[in-house]
């Protein structure tokens, strides 16, 4: 289907990439479909919904920016999203990005789940003080120089 | 919205299988005990709400350069 995006323009975009969250992303209630778009080369990948142009969020792997990242699936979850393996599910930590790049930030505490046989999704809000909302992805010390 | 009174050590019970347990009461602070199946999540409301104000701005930067995006992760 084609869909239009916020930073690239109108994209025909396959339908096993279109995500389907039945409860809306936490703040975005009501938009429930979204494309994940990869960026070919890069790391990132979007979450673009296809309902509303301008919402648009940036992801990344978590272990993009934590090293191991190890978490648990809330029940509740697996049994919405029918997950069956390990290997069907997609993570995926949404990314802030002010003017100053260096202080960009990744949501840990609320990662993307995405069972990729069905193409069911879920920002799932994790019960382990481990991670941040806000866990800044360029350590001080890069960013200066 | 339904409001009860409940005293210290006093409990309420929502639908069949949670129950909601008044442990402690003091000045500005009451402690609350949950007994719930483990596939009802229990959230402090903050928190969700720090994740939609996460989510809403990570949307707010317009005018984003994607291609500078890349340049500073991959470093």
């Amino acid at each position: 289907m084609k869909v239009s995006t916020k930073f690239f323009g109108e994209l025909e975009v396959q339908d096993k990439d279109i995500i389907n969250f039945a409860e809306g992303i936490p703040g975005f209630k009501e938009l429930t479909k979204y494309a994940l778009i990869h960026d070919e080369g890069t790391d990132f990948s979007y979450l673009q919904s296809v309902d509303n142009k301008s919402v648009c969020f940036i992801i990344v792997p978590p272990a993009l920016v934590v090293g191991n990242y190890d978490i648990e699936i809330c029940e509740d979850t697996v049994e919405k999203l029918e997950i069956d393996k390990e290997e069907d599910v997609l993570l995926y930590a949404i990314l802030t990005i002010p003017d100053d790049l260096n202080k960009m930030t990744a949501n840990l505490k609320a990662p993307i789940i995405i069972n990729r046989k069905n193409g069911k999704g879920k920002q799932e809000i994790l019960d382990d003080d481990r991670y941040e909302i806000k866990h800044k992805v360029i350590k001080e010390a890069d960013a200066s120089c | 919205m339904l409001v009860l009174t409940r005293k210290k050590d006093e409990s309420l019970v929502i639908g069949e299988d949670i129950e909601i347990i008044i442990t402690d009461i003091s000045e500005d602070k009451v402690k609350i005990g949950i007994k719930a199946p483990k596939k009802v999540k229990v959230f402090r409301k903050e928190l969700i709400q720090a994740v939609e104000n996460a989510n809403t701005e990570s949307n707010i930067n317009n005018d984003l350069k994607i291609n500078m995006l890349s340049k500073i992760i991959k470093r």
